[in-house]
């Protein structure tokens, strides 16, 4: 699908907890599929603090009925700001922007990762790859229970794993400290999104038992689709790349952290 | 009908609206989303004769109403660019410049005798003012001499529109303009970024990774215009202006103040329409000013 910047209809905000809102947007015009890993640039209308547009994962999308959604976790002016919006409300998009993972092969065993508002592209992700195989294991880690959002939605499309950093819910720790881990080697493939200290740890581990493992990286952005050369990652063998375009989704060997 | 056609130096342009080197890639990465053929011209990423990887991450800083960056010129040097790229969009139908620098004269030299084998190209914008890599460019831009000795060393080899870019990191913009223009520039643009910096308190720490980079956006627009001006003042040569320009008011504003065509640069990130927006809304101003050549508003300020 090309790239378009539209002015997109919110058809709903939901509030999943105190500092995350679901934004589901009308997208009449979304014909094909959007990709795993692929996010949108929205810009934040009406703001005097946040001058550029703020990009997030797809979280998921709907042809059907032409809509997508988007996780926002406030961080900062421009997420607390677009987490205000009403549904009716229209905000400029630019999608969809980057590189997909890469899909696993027939029956391999999978795990995907996501810590924090990371978990948003484990969703599109663990839909994309249903058809392929069955073994589609999920960890999803945290800091307390209360900050674990759309449990339910994520235990009907895979094996539901959970760790938080004071115990409260799954196992305690880090997602790296999980049970998981300690067959790594079972895995087929990894794929990860969250803090970079999170991606580094498991692309590590993941190199170490010769798992193949794909990270999607946020760094922060100028444009989101490759002209402004604001947002690029170091690489082993390329040099500096582009996460909005030659990404956001590197292999984890590929990356100098 | 209005008409919206400029020149500079030999180079027609159909309509005053340019893009600004860096932050327009190499035109197609736009065409998703705009016809490129309705530009007057675009600018092309800065282009150094060998290639170069450019600063380390963080190369961005977002500030009130504007941005810092601190790109550092990353490029696939002037071959890359002469082989690879340029086939690519020479079939445009719109003007084409490429945005040259260098850390030194003999770097300017070989990459404008490059340029001048390229048949089609506009011209170059001889970038004499990136704030970003040392002796980039800026070293030469800030003293008269420094420009004036880069400025006619190019002009020597290189035949086609010479538009120069000056930097606002200057005490008088105007010193600099005449001594470029006396060095034989056709053309001059302006502004450059505004060398700034940001600092993260939490952890008190610079937020670019070369702490010191060049300002854009909304935020430098009061100062670009004032340079713009002064310069129109100062020289005969057509001037570009840029900085801030996010909308066809602000681009008006810039040929009010004596610019003959614009560039618009941050604007292109938060809105990939905006050049073509821009054209739009020049001649719907135009039209509602009952003015039918663009001639008319260029230097047309009222005192
Ligand atoms: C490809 C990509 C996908 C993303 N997907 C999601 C998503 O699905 N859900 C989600 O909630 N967020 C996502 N993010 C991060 C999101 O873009 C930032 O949180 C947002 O831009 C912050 O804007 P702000 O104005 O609220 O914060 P600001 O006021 O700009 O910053 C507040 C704090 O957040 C930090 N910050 C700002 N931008 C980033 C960034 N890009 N990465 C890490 N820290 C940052 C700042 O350093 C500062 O400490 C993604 C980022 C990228 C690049
Ligand atoms: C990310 C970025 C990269 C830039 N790279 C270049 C460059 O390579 N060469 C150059 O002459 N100017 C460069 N500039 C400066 C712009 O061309 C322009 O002079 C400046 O941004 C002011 O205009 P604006 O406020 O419309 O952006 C860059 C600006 C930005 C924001
Ligand atoms: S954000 Fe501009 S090039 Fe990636």
């Amino acid at each position: 699908m090309n790239k378009t910047v539209q002015e997109l209809a919110i058809k709903e905000n939901v509030q999943l907890n105190e500092d995350t809102n679901l934004l589901i947007f009308e997208a009449p015009d979304l014909k094909e599929d959007l990709l795993p890993g692929q996010f949108a640039n929205v810009l934040v209308k009406d703001s005097t603090t946040t001058f550029l547009r703020r990009p997030f994962s797809i979280y998921d999308f709907d042809k059907k009925t032409g809509s997508f959604s988007l996780i926002i976790k406030k961080v900062g002016d421009g997420t607390r700001k677009l987490c205000q919006f009403n549904a009716g409300e229209k905000l400029s998009v630019i999608y969809p922007l980057g590189k997909s993972f890469s899909l696993p092969n027939r029956d391999e065993k999978v795990l995907l990762i996501g810590g924090g508002s990371g978990i948003a592209p484990m969703m599109i992700m663990a839909k994309a790859i249903a058809h392929l195989t069955s073994e589609i294991h999920i960890l999803l880690g945290a800091r307390a229970a209360k900050d674990h959002i759309e449990l339910e939605k994520f235990e009907k499309v895979g094996k539901l794993h959970l760790t938080t950093e004071d115990g409260s819910l799954g196992e305690k720790g880090f997602v790296i400290h999980h049970s998981l881990f300690n067959d790594i080697k079972s895995f087929d493939r990894i794929y990860t999104c969250g803090p970079n200290p999170m991606m580094k740890a498991i692309g590590d581990i993941a190199i170490e038992n010769d798992v193949p493992c794909e990270v999607s990286l946020e760094n922060m952005m100028g444009c989101g689709f490759g002209v402004c050369l604001c947002c690029v990652t170091d690489t082993h063998d390329k040099g500096h790349q582009c996460v909005c375009t030659d990404g956001p989704v590197f292999n984890a060997k590929e990356v100098k952290w | 009908m209005v008409n919206l056609k400029v020149k500079i130096n030999d180079i027609e342009l159909k309509n005053p609206v340019l893009t600004a080197s860096g932050t327009f890639g190499y035109g197609y990465e736009f065409s998703d989303f705009i016809d490129l053929n309705r530009l007057g011209g675009f600018v092309v990423k800065g282009t150094t004769l060998h290639p170069r990887q450019g600063n380390a991450y963080p190369r961005m800083a977002e500030t009130p109403s504007g941005m810092l960056n601190a790109v550092g010129l990353q490029n696939k040097g002037v071959d890359y660019f002469i082989e690879h790229i340029y086939p690519k969009i020479k079939d445009v139908d719109s003007k084409v410049f490429v945005n040259l620098s260098g850390s030194t004269v003999e770097d300017y030299i070989i990459g404008a005798e490059k340029l001048n084998e390229v048949k089609g190209l506009a011209g170059i914008e001889l970038n004499i003012s990136c704030p970003n890599v040392k002796e980039g460019g800026m070293a030469f831009g800030v003293t008269c001499p420094g420009a004036e000795a880069v400025v006619k060393a190019v002009r020597e080899v290189y035949d086609s529109t010479l538009m120069v870019k000056l930097s606002p990191n200057v005490t008088d913009v105007a010193e600099i303009a005449r001594a470029v223009e006396g060095a034989g520039a056709d053309s001059i643009s302006l502004i450059n970024t505004l060398l700034g910096m940001a600092v993260d308190a939490e952890k008190r720490k610079p937020i670019l990774s070369t702490v010191t980079g060049g300002l854009s956006g909304p935020a430098v627009k009061p100062v670009a215009l004032r340079m713009v001006w002064q310069v129109a003042n100062a020289v005969k040569v057509p001037i570009v202006g840029m900085g801030g320009i996010m909308n066809a008011t602000d681009a008006i504003e810039f040929l009010l103040a004596g610019a003959t065509a614009v560039q618009l640069g941050t604007a292109n990130f938060i809105d990939p329409e905006v050049t073509v927006k821009v054209v739009e809304g020049i001649e719907e101003y135009m039209n509602r000013h009952n003015i039918s050549d663009i001639h008319d508003i260029i230097g047309g300020l009222q005192l």
